[in-house]
């Protein structure tokens, strides 16, 4: 064999090699959701929507945990968004190029490296000790807005990043302050992009578990919040709490949640995967 | 002129919102900091390092964090071994063999994997992956750092074809050009040209790796075990040290008390490993980036 066959040999063979390390991926999550549908799928129904966490797992439902991390997420929602958006123009907009935009800069793309957890034990501290939160809604919500704000931010200086500056030009020569210009031209003109990066921030949020593990949700309430300052579950520690449980009936019952909880990462990311395309088709400056 | 006024009100607001983040950074050192302290008021920072040890929940206390960086450890080498070759060679062939349209499906594809919950890839280690591996091997646990590593890799594989991938589509298409005018193959010109040129990226992307394996907590909580144990055996139950803080949190223990503080050393110690990680990958992103521009 001569050499120039042996290495367009080799490079057939890494090409299928390549095929192979992407289909494995794949058919590992396949693999995966076949079996949690399996496992899952029959234990579906509305009372298993509407029943309260209970003892003998054919009673047990999620209600309390998808009513949580309902209330999680809109509270999370309300802290983190306004924060993050605005850090994110003030950085893109008013951040300059000095020592403290980098400053900044350095120190958001650290507090995204952050393992999780850590955002827990930061929670518990700071707002369920010393403001005294408790347990509760509030101070899980907070924790986790902490949490995604860096996604946010990011994606918020990403979407503002590609208004051109004949954009801010022209608002400018027709007597726009700033402000005017970035709440009239620029925000507009970049809400396809902010809006994807949050939806990405919130499908995060709904399934962490362990910072919500250290501020203190449960894995037993039995009833669902009524106000920011209940008690809380949420459907991570829901599973969680059933995988670790020996009994078949509970593993049963933690695929079911899965399905759930999968449906809805999934539906969001589809959401923003779907925003991205439609924007990036529709702008062309 | 209130018009004016309002512009620096904005301006103000969204200053203090960019604040929030140095805040968010202070309130984590500083709480670290302030509770390991008090933490090492009682217990000695050498036995903390040294002790072989870690039963701070029983009667007889050991402080030792070395079991859990060893389980720590032991899980991030399994995820990382399984991630990086995978992740590379899928980054190399997507970069620089797939069909267009191959590529356009399967890149979003596999980022679903990074999209799942990892409370989910918990479950999937513990009632699918340890079962079958245990047909393999019979004297695998219940509770084990193989297949809980396993599965963290496979979660990990999209964070190291991106950022690889993202590095091979960074260098100039020149140096491939000229690779190929030579009558490299694809394969020696991803491999003598391609991977060299982009190295710095790939290693940024094997230390995001590490530093992201290092701090997951859910699949090893669930599928690793909770017992620290000294050991590089990947067979039996270990303990980490996100875990420990799951455990100590899941039970009743007072604020306050020397239990309640050793969360916060051992999350400190974690803090410790991946700031160090992600500021390595941080500056030789920076210098990585001179070099092209």
């Amino acid at each position: 064999m001569t050499n120039s066959r042996k290495n367009r040999l080799k490079d057939k063979g890494f090409e299928y090699l390549g095929v192979a390390c992407s289909l494995f991926g794949l058919v590992v999550l396949a693999i995966f959701i076949g079996d949690i549908l399996a496992d899952g799928l029959s234990r579906i129904d509305w009372d298993f929507l509407k029943s309260l966490p209970s003892r003998k797992p054919e009673k047990a439902g999620i209600f309390t945990a998808w009513t949580g991390s309902l209330w999680i997420l809109v509270f999370t929602t309300i802290i983190a968004f306004p924060l993050a958006v605005s850090a994110g123009i003030y950085l893109e907009e008013y951040g300059g190029n000095g020592r403290w935009s980098s400053l900044l800069e350095v120190n958001i793309s650290n507090l995204a490296g952050v393992p999780s957890i850590i955002y827990g034990l930061l929670g518990l501290e700071i707002f369920v000790r010393i403001f005294k939160m408790g347990n509760s809604v509030l101070a899980g919500a907070f924790a986790l807005a902490l949490l995604i704000l860096p996604i946010i931010i990011v994606a918020t200086r990403e979407a503002i990043r590609t208004v051109p500056p004949s954009i801010r030009a022209a608002s400018y020569a027709l007597g726009a302050t700033k402000w005017q210009t970035i709440w009239n031209q620029v925000l507009p003109a970049s809400m396809g992009g902010i809006f994807t990066g949050v939806i990405l921030a919130i499908s995060r949020a709904v399934g962490e578990t362990a910072p919500l593990i250290i501020v203190g949700a449960l894995a037993y309430v039995p009833f669902a919040p009524s106000s920011p300052m209940d008690e809380f579950t949420v459907m991570p520690i829901q599973i969680f709490n059933w995988v670790s449980r020996p009994q078949h009936g509970f593993t049963v019952n933690a695929a079911a949640a899965i399905i759930i909880l999968l449906l809805i990462t999934f539906v969001m990311n589809g959401i923003a995967v779907y925003l991205r395309n439609k924007w990036q088709k529709k702008i062309n400056w | 002129m209130s018009n004016k006024n309002t512009e620096k009100i904005i301006e103000w607001l969204l200053r203090l919102s960019a604040l929030v983040t140095v805040l968010t950074t202070i309130g984590i050192i500083w709480v670290l900091l302030s509770e390991s302290v008090s933490f090492f008021q009682q217990v000695s920072i050498i036995e903390f390092l040294t002790d072989t040890q870690w039963t701070p929940l029983y009667k007889d206390k050991h402080f030792g964090i070395m079991p859990l960086v060893s389980g720590t450890l032991l899980t991030t080498f399994i995820a990382v071994s399984v991630a990086l070759p995978l992740g590379l060679v899928i980054a190399i062939y997507l970069s620089e063999y797939a069909p267009k349209k191959f590529r356009k499906t399967v890149k979003p594809l596999l980022e679903i994997l990074a999209a799942v919950p990892t409370v989910v890839y918990g479950f999937f280690a513990l009632m699918v992956v340890t079962p079958f591996l245990q047909t393999i091997i019979p004297n695998l646990s219940g509770f084990n750092a193989l297949s809980a590593g396993i599965v963290m890799g496979i979660m990990i594989i999209p964070f190291v074809t991106s950022f690889s991938e993202d590095a091979l589509q960074a260098v100039p298409k020149s140096l491939k050009h000229g690779a190929f005018a030579l009558g490299s193959t694809r394969l020696q010109t991803s491999f003598r040209v391609m991977v060299p040129a982009a190295s710095s990226g790939i290693v940024v992307s094997v230390i995001l790796a590490f530093s992201r394996a290092i701090g997951e907590t859910m699949i090893v909580a669930i599928a690793a075990g909770q017992q620290p144990r000294l050991t590089a055996n990947p067979l039996v139950p270990i303990e980490t040290i996100t875990t420990y803080i799951v455990q100590v949190s899941l039970g009743d223990v007072p604020h306050g008390s020397l239990e309640y503080k050793t969360i916060f050393a051992a999350g400190m110690t974690l803090f410790v490993f991946t700031f160090i990680l992600n500021n390595i990958s941080f500056w030789i992103r920076k210098k990585f980036r001179e070099k092209y521009d």
